[in-house]
């Protein structure tokens, strides 16, 4: 039940490099970056439940936060051009 | 039998709206109509597809009793939800201010406020 939902994530996420890979301009990159790690992290989720292991969904839960300070600095760093 | 009904129709609502964000971000002219479609459309399926997972993980831990390593599990994943729902907008905002102000125009635009308010 759980698995091809995971493996129907992991085509989405396939299509978002394809954006991250063409993307113009810095902040195109930043956006599939961005989406990326949601479903990257909908996916840790949904394979915790499917394997039955609490340790994928603790990781999900780091993978989110330290990407949300990830996306913050390259946002800053877009913006000024420095750190 | 009515649980796994609802599971079935949380999961397809999450892999619909993830399927439409992987497909606005090629179908978009610029960052900011895609960052439209990458944000919220996978805010909006990751919070169905997790709490599909929620739903069928108190189903196991009703099943097993109270103290089944189950609630863990439960538990967890409603952090996990509560991490997606803080951060991602947060991030989106970050990133819409940050492309404007590097000098990202919007393709189409007819009224740029940000833009009149800068000068």
């Amino acid at each position: 039940m759980w698995l091809p939902v995971a493996i129907f994530l992991a085509v989405c996420a396939t299509v978002i490099l394809i954006r991250l890979f063409l993307g113009p301009t810095p902040p195109d990159r930043l956006v599939g970056l961005d989406t990326l790690n949601t479903i990257v992290v909908a996916s840790m989720v949904i394979l915790g439940m499917a394997f039955n292991e609490v340790i994928y969904i603790d990781v999900a839960i780091v993978y989110a936060l330290l990407s949300f300070v990830t996306t913050l600095f390259i946002a800053k760093y877009i913006e000024k051009g420095k750190f | 039998m009515i649980l796994n009904v609802i599971t079935y129709i949380c999961i397809a609502i999450g892999c619909f709206f993830n399927m439409m964000a992987a497909i606005g971000l090629h179908r978009f002219p610029d960052v900011y109509t895609r960052l439209h479609a990458g944000t919220k459309c996978t805010t909006f399926g990751s919070i169905f597809l997790i709490v599909a997972v929620v739903i069928q993980s108190v189903n196991v831990w009703v099943a097993e009793g109270v103290s089944s390593p189950q609630s863990i599990l439960t538990l967890h994943a409603v952090i996990a939800l509560v991490a997606i729902l803080l951060t991602n907008p947060t991030s989106a905002h970050a990133i819409g201010r940050a492309a404007h102000r590097s000098g990202v125009k919007p393709a189409r635009a007819v009224v740029d406020d940000l833009e009149k308010e800068k000068t």
